[in-house]
C-alpha cells in the first residue's frame, strides 16, 4: 500500500516568529468557536421550527379569529423569511433573551440562571471524585499489569461503562437511603433547612460554609454525596481507563528503563517519571469528562429530584415548553463546546511538543 | 479425522482458491476470537437474546400485557418468576417481549448511524479539497454537541415514539464513524491498486463503493460494536424519560420508569429491567473487546 500523502507535511510555510504563530493559532480557534456556536444555534432553530406543535396557536388559542391569529404570527415574527429568522433568533440568545418559559412564566433566562449552579456543583463534586480515586486506579493498574489489581480496575471501568445511570440511582436510593439511612434523600436540602441560608453563590455546600450553618452543610453534604458519587463513578471509569493506557505508554518508554537501571524505588519511577509525563493528556481528559457529567446529570438529577438544569430540560420537554428545552439545550451545549475547546487549548499551552 | 484435514484445509499458508483464502482468513479471526473468554461470554449472552427475541411468543409464561389487579406487586416467586409491576403483570413476559424493542432500537441506529458515517467520511477523504472542508466542518460541529441532550430535544420536537427515538439518537450519534471513515480513505485513496482501477476508467462512485468502502468495514465494525452499549443505554435513558416507546410497550428504560414510584417497598419491579440492560450492555462491551482484538490488531493494546 503507497504512503498517504495527506500525513505527509506538505510544502512548509515560511518561518514565522512564535507570537505570530500563536496568533494564528488563536484566531484558528476563535474561529472553530464561532462556527461551532452558529452551528449549535442552526440546529437548536431548526428543532424549535420542525415541532409539530403551533406557537402561534399556543399564544392565542382554539379560538382566535383568522385576524388575531395573523396579528399575532406578526408580533412573533413568523412571517418573516426564515434567514431573517434565524439572525434575529442569534441576536435574542446573544442578548441572554431565550424567550419566556411558558410552564414557569419566568424569562428562560433568569430560570436557567437559578437551576444552573445546582448542577455546576453536582458536576464539580462529581468530577473531583473521578479524578481523586480514577486516576490513582489508573496509574495503579498501569503499573501493576495483568495482576489481580489490574483486573479489579477493568472490571470497574466495565461495569461504568454498561450499567444504566438512573438504574444504579434508583439503586443507590434503595440501598443508602431506603434500607442503611446513611444518606438524604432526594433533593437539594432536608425540609428542615429548606430556605434557611442565603443564596450567595448557588453553590450549596459553599453557601453554608460561608454562612457558618454546620449542621446545614451536614444537611447539604448528605444530600450531594449520593448523586455525586454516582455522576463520579461515571468519569472515574472513563478517566481511570485513559490514565491507564497513557501510563502504559509511558512505563514502556527507554528513559524508564534507564531510571530502574539507576536503581531507582519503584514507586518514584512510576509516580516521579512516568506519572509526571501523563499530566497533560490528563487534563484534557479531565475537561472532557466535565463536560459529559454536566450532560450526564439529566438522568441522575430526574432520579434525586435535583433542581438542576437536566431536571429543568426534562419538565420542559414533557410540557412541551421549546423556549425552555432550546434555551436549556443552548446552554449545555455552549459549556460542552467550551470546556471542549478549552482542554484542547490547555493541551497546546501546555504540551511544548506541540508548538 | 475429516476434522483435522478441515482445520489443516482452513489454515494452510498456499490457498487454492479465494474462497478457501477468505475461509481460512475468517477461521484463524474466530481463533483469535474464540481465546478471549468474555468475548465468547458475550457472544453466548447475545445469542440468547437474539433467541429470545425470536421466539417470545412461545418463550414468555405470560402475555405482557395481562393485567391482573388482584396479583399486582407480587415479589418473585415460583409463579412470577421476576414478580409483577404496578397492574399485576408479569415482569419476566415484559422483559422477555421487550427484548425485540432494544433489539430494534439497537440494530437500526448501529445501521443507519455507520452508514451516514460512512457516505460522509468517504466522500469527504476521497473528494479532498473544499468538500473535505466543509463536510469535516460540520462533523466537528455535531461532534461539539452534547448528544444526549440533543437527542432529547429532537424527540421533544417530533414527539416521543421509538422510531422517533431511533432517528435521534441516529442523528446525533453519526460523526465518530464519519471521522473513522475519512481517517480510513485518506489512507488508502492513493494506493496503487486504486490508481490501476482508476487507469481502468472506473468512476468515482464505482471506486468509492467497491474498492474503498469494503476497506472501511472492519473498523466501523469494530467501534459499532463497541457502540453498541452506549446506544442501549441511551436508548434506555429516552424510554426512562417517556420519550421512547409508549405504554403499554414493555421498553426496558420506561419499565424502571415505572418501578421508581414502588423502589423503596417494591424494589423488584425497577430492578429487574435494569439487569436485563446492564447484562445486554455487558455483552455488547465483551464482544466489542474480542472483535478488536481480531479486526483491528493495532488499537488491542489500548
Amino acid at each position: 500500500m503507497s504512503l498517504n500523502t495527506a500525513q505527509v507535511p506538505g510544502p512548509q510555510p515560511r518561518p514565522r516568529s512564535p507570537a505570530w504563530r500563536r496568533l494564528r493559532g488563536a484566531g484558528g480557534v476563535l474561529l472553530s468557536l464561532v462556527l461551532t456556536m452558529l452551528g449549535l444555534l442552526l440546529v437548536t432553530f431548526i428543532i424549535g421550527r420542525v415541532m409539530p406543535i403551533d406557537p402561534v396557536l399556543k399564544v392565542v388559542g382554539e379560538r382566535a379569529t383568522q385576524a388575531q391569529y395573523e396579528a399575532a404570527r406578526q408580533a412573533m415574527g413568523l412571517d418573516q423569511p426564515l434567514i431573517v429568522q434565524f439572525l434575529t433568533y442569534i441576536g435574542d440568545v446573544l442578548r441572554g433573551d431565550f424567550g419566556r418559559s411558558i410552564s414557569t412564566g419566568h424569562p428562560v433566562a433568569e430560570d436557567l440562571r437559578r437551576v444552573f449552579p445546582a448542577t455546576l456543583e453536582l458536576a464539580s463534586l462529581g468530577t473531583l471524585i473521578g479524578v481523586v480515586i480514577g486516576v490513582p486506579l489508573g496509574v495503579v493498574a498501569a503499573a501493576n499489569r495483568g495482576r489481580w489489581i489490574d483486573q479489579v480496575a477493568r472490571v470497574v471501568a466495565l461495569v461504568g461503562y454498561s450499567v444504566p445511570i438512573f438504574w444504579l440511582g434508583l439503586m443507590g436510593l434503595l440501598v443508602f437511603y431506603g434500607i442503611l439511612g446513611w444518606v438524604g434523600g432526594p433533593g437539594r436540602q432536608g425540609i428542615l433547612f429548606d430556605g434557611m441560608v442565603d443564596t450567595r453563590t448557588g453553590l450549596m455546600l459553599l453557601d453554608t460554609a460561608l454562612a457558618g450553618d454546620w449542621p446545614a452543610f451536614r444537611d447539604a453534604f448528605s444530600h450531594i454525596i449520593l448523586p455525586a458519587s454516582l455522576l463520579g463513578y461515571f468519569s472515574l471509569a472513563y478517566i481511570s481507563r485513559m490514565t491507564r493506557s497513557f501510563m502504559l505508554e509511558q512505563l514502556s518508554a527507554e528513559y524508564i528503563t534507564t531510571a530502574r537501571v539507576k536503581g531507582l524505588p519503584e514507586w518514584r519511577v512510576v509516580w516521579g517519571h512516568a506519572f509526571r509525563n501523563i499530566a497533560i493528556p490528563l487534563t484534557t481528559v479531565i475537561a472532557l469528562s466535565f463536560g459529559s457529567l454536566l450532560e450526564g446529570s439529566v438522568l441522575t438529577e430526574i432520579i434525586f429530584s435535583w433542581p438542576g438544569i437536566g431536571s429543568y430540560i426534562t419538565k420542559a420537554l414533557l410540557a412541551g415548553d421549546m423556549n425552555a428545552v432550546l434555551g436549556g439545550t443552548v446552554v449545555v451545549g455552549t459549556c460542552f463546546v467550551v470546556l471542549n475547546l478549552l482542554s484542547d487549548i490547555l493541551y497546546r499551552v501546555l504540551d511544548p511538543r506541540s508548538k | 479425522m475429516s476434522d483435522v484435514s478441515l482445520r489443516d484445509w482452513l489454515l494452510t499458508d498456499a490457498p487454492q482458491t479465494r474462497r478457501q483464502a477468505r475461509l481460512g482468513a475468517f477461521y484463524q479471526g474466530w481463533l483469535v476470537f474464540r481465546s478471549n473468554h468474555l468475548a465468547l461470554l458475550g457472544l453466548v449472552i447475545l445469542v440468547l437474546l437474539v433467541g429470545t427475541a425470536i421466539f417470545a411468543p412461545w418463550i414468555a409464561p405470560q402475555s405482557p400485557f395481562a393485567q391482573d389487579l388482584a396479583d399486582r406487586l407480587q415479589p418473585p416467586s415460583a409463579e412470577h418468576w421476576l414478580g409483577t409491576d404496578a397492574l399485576g403483570r408479569d415482569i419476566l413476559s415484559r422483559l422477555i417481549w421487550g427484548s425485540r424493542i432494544t433489539l430494534f432500537i439497537v440494530g437500526t441506529v448501529a445501521l443507519i448511524s455507520p452508514l451516514i458515517g460512512l457516505l460522509i467520511g468517504t466522500v469527504a477523504g476521497f473528494a479532498g479539497g473544499w468538500v473535505d472542508q466543509v463536510l469535516m466542518r460540520i462533523t466537528d460541529i455535531f461532534l461539539a454537541f452534547p448528544k444526549l441532550i440533543l437527542a432529547l430535544a429532537f424527540v421533544a420536537a417530533l414527539g416521543p415514539s421509538v422510531t422517533n427515538a431511533v432517528l435521534a439518537l441516529a442523528l446525533t450519534g453519526w460523526p465518530p464513524y464519519a471521522r473513522l471513515a475519512r481517517a480510513e480513505t485518506l489512507t488508502i485513496r492513493n494506493a496503487d491498486f486504486i490508481a490501476a482501477a482508476r487507469m481502468q476508467g472506473a468512476s468515482a462512485p464505482r471506486l468509492l463503493i467497491l474498492h474503498i468502502w469494503p476497506l472501511c468495514l472492519s473498523s466501523l465494525i469494530v467501534r459499532v460494536a463497541l457502540d453498541m452499549a452506549g446506544i442501549i443505554l441511551s436508548a434506555a435513558g429516552l424510554g426512562f424519560l417517556g420519550l421512547g416507546a409508549q405504554p403499554p410497550a414493555p421498553e426496558w428504560g420506561a419499565m424502571i420508569s415505572d418501578g421508581r414510584t414502588y423502589i423503596l417497598d417494591h424494589w423488584w419491579v425497577a430492578a429487574m429491567p435494569g439487569i436485563a440492560i446492564f447484562l445486554v450492555s455487558l455483552a455488547f462491551n465483551f464482544l466489542g473487546d474480542g472483535l478488536r482484538d481480531v479486526l483491528d490488531p493495532k488499537g488491542a493494546g489500548e
